[in-house]
């Protein structure tokens, strides 16, 4: 009688222990989804605001057409992109911040441009636009490295196996020099 | 990281348990005393304790706002404060956006509010918005964005909870005792145990002289203890813990004080407001860490992970304790830190930009309107102006209000 209830007892405990891992993975989960839909709309902010700069500095820098046709090119390109996986995306969303900062060296060059009260706005919107992508990016590379460490560490892989957890998938910029925001000194 | 947040509470709850326990002593031997009942006194107790709780509960975020006389601000007022808010927002993954408010006072200080995420807010001085870069601003609102996301809010308004009930148990308490000492000799008569008695009255004074003074100490351990995660949590979310360290330099080297700050709502700052030049270092009685040690800190660390802080923490402290608990620590890998930005220093609008700025959003708010002449005056128009048309005083154009 007694090995019955031991029995019992230990198919409950495992019961409860398996909720409990599962849940928690799928908290997980979800906290990833939403951070990677944090990203999405930082980066649709960053689409929406390249035609407005491309209209303001037009009128300035009408020298530089293959620049900014490389930065009209890259947000493109970057858009079609968009619903791919987070490693296609993130590197033409690299191209794409590269371009940028190219074209903002470029602007360097055209000290009228620091009257323009359109442009001392957009300055203020990219440069926070570029701070959200990557906060949004590195709060989702935190949230994809404990997801990872939950499917993949004993006993919660036991039960991600079973349920059909994947591993998720790092949001990296490509080359050391696009991981720094773009240089946007309009003001200058 | 985030358990982090988990672990942490755990520590902070055996600390409000402490104040706790210290309050139920206090009630039990006051009304063992009084109505030679102890759980009298500890119904007393509870029920000072309960009001107290709802008016904090209800009020608390209210109160501290009203108190610092801090005004609401929308995305126009203000596009990079903002925008700063709500990178941090991201950056700590909270789900919702916090209220903004500015406090009209030359004193530098941030503090934020909020027991649960449904209604928070950060609100920062208007003398602090002008000072700061946005690389400082977003190391204070990285800061005050952590006391949301850690809810220490929350702890904090049980912790001063605790020990207000305390303190007014012991105020009434000993003013009773005074007082009524002529009708003792009948009481004790009648209970008999002229030992036992004594022996109560002993304990009673002396958890009455005692209680808020220790209840006052466990407060303030936990505010400062709750003030380094902050420190620390703003470096990971910025990845840039020179910001904060050179915000709060520039908050140490202002004399001025808030005027509207009091002990009760002292620990939600990000500095001490009513702090003193050249307090000591190992203040007991202090709401905040020195500030002196918090920078040395943050300017000592080689990564922007809760390990590294707590590493920095453990040099400038020369101590092998630790600040933030291992299993905590161990769940983030490898945080880099992000290279300073060369350019900040050019593109940022300069000191008295921003001063103009931020006056222009004080007028506002008290309702006047600025006019901007073609000679590059500010005219500004008092609510109570009746006039349709206003001369500019300096070189006599003629503007429609």
């Amino acid at each position: 009688m007694i090995a019955l209830y031991v029995v019992i007892g230990i198919v409950v405990i495992l019961l409860i222990a398996f909720v409990v891992t599962y849940n928690g993975l799928v908290r997980l989960r979800n906290q990833l989804k939403n951070a990677w839909a944090q990203i999405d709309v930082q980066l649709k902010r960053r689409y929406d605001l390249i035609p407005n700069l491309m209209e303001t500095v037009k009128g300035y820098m009408k020298h530089e057409r293959e620049t900014l046709e490389a930065v009209t090119k890259a947000r493109n390109v970057a858009q079609q992109a968009a619903s791919s996986g987070a490693g296609e995306r993130a590197k033409a969303e690299g191209e794409l911040t590269s371009a940028l900062a190219r074209l903002l060296v470029v602007v360097e060059r055209y000290p009228d441009l620091k009257a323009n009260q359109n442009f001392l706005a957009l300055q203020e919107e990219l440069t926070s636009t570029e701070n959200k992508i990557s906060f949004s990016r590195q709060y989702y590379n935190d949230s994809v490295l404990k997801y990872n460490n939950q499917t993949q560490m004993f006993p919660s892989n036991v039960v991600a196996s079973m349920t059909g957890f994947k591993a998720g998938e790092f949001f990296e910029v490509a080359a050391a020099e696009e991981r720094a925001a773009p240089k946007i000194s309009f003001t200058q | 990281m985030w358990e982090q947040i988990r672990s942490n509470r755990f520590r902070s709850v055996i600390l409000v348990a402490g104040i706790g326990i210290l309050l139920l002593l206090v009630g039990y031997f006051l009304g063992l005393y009084f109505f030679n009942s102890g759980i009298g006194g500890l119904i007393i107790a509870l029920i000072i304790w309960g009001v107290l709780n709802l008016v904090a509960y209800f009020q608390g975020d209210n109160i501290m706002l009203a108190v610092s006389r801090a005004r609401k601000i929308s995305r126009d007022d203000h596009p990079r404060l903002y925008n700063i808010v709500e990178e941090m927002k991201i950056a700590s993954g909270l789900d919702r956006m916090p209220d903004i408010y500015i406090i009209d006072d030359p004193a530098l200080n941030a503090f934020a509010t909020g027991r649960d995420s449904n209604k928070t807010a950060v609100a920062i001085t208007s003398g602090l918005l002008q000072k700061l870069n946005r690389d400082e601003l977003q190391g204070v609102i990285g800061h005050e964005i952590s006391h949301i996301k850690n809810r220490d809010v929350l702890l904090m308004a049980m912790c001063s909870v605790l020990l207000g009930t305390i303190v007014i148990l012991a105020w009434y308490g000993s003013r009773f005792m005074f007082f009524s000492g002529a009708t003792r000799t009948r009481r004790s008569s009648s209970s008999g145990g002229g030992l036992g008695q004594l022996l109560i009255l002993v304990v009673a004074i002396v958890l009455m002289i005692l209680a808020p003074i220790m209840a006052q100490l466990i407060y303030f351990a936990i505010s400062r203890r709750r003030e380094y995660l902050a420190d620390a949590s703003s470096a990971l979310y910025t990845r840039y813990p020179e910001g904060l360290a050179s915000a709060l330099e520039k908050l140490a080297a202002s004399t001025s004080q808030l005027k509207s700050a009091n002990q009760a709502t002292a620990p939600m700052y990000i500095i001490n407001p009513l702090h003193k030049k050249g307090m000591s270092a190992s203040d007991l009685t202090s709401t905040h860490p020195p500030t002196s040690e918090r920078i040395r800190i943050l300017r000592s660390m080689s990564g922007a992970s809760f390990i590294d802080y707590d590493r920095a923490y453990q040099q400038v402290y020369r101590t092998r304790k630790n600040l933030i608990p291992a299993s905590a620590a161990t769940s983030t890998g490898v945080v880099s830190l992000r290279a300073a930005r060369l350019e900040a220093v050019e593109e940022e609008p300069n000191e008295l930009q921003r001063a103009r700025h931020t006056s222009d959003l004080l007028w506002r708010f008290n309702n006047f309107k600025t006019i901007t002449c073609d000679c590059g005056t500010k005219l500004r128009v008092p609510p109570k102006f009746k006039e349709s048309t206003i001369k500019c005083p300096h070189c006599g154009r003629i503007h429609t209000v």
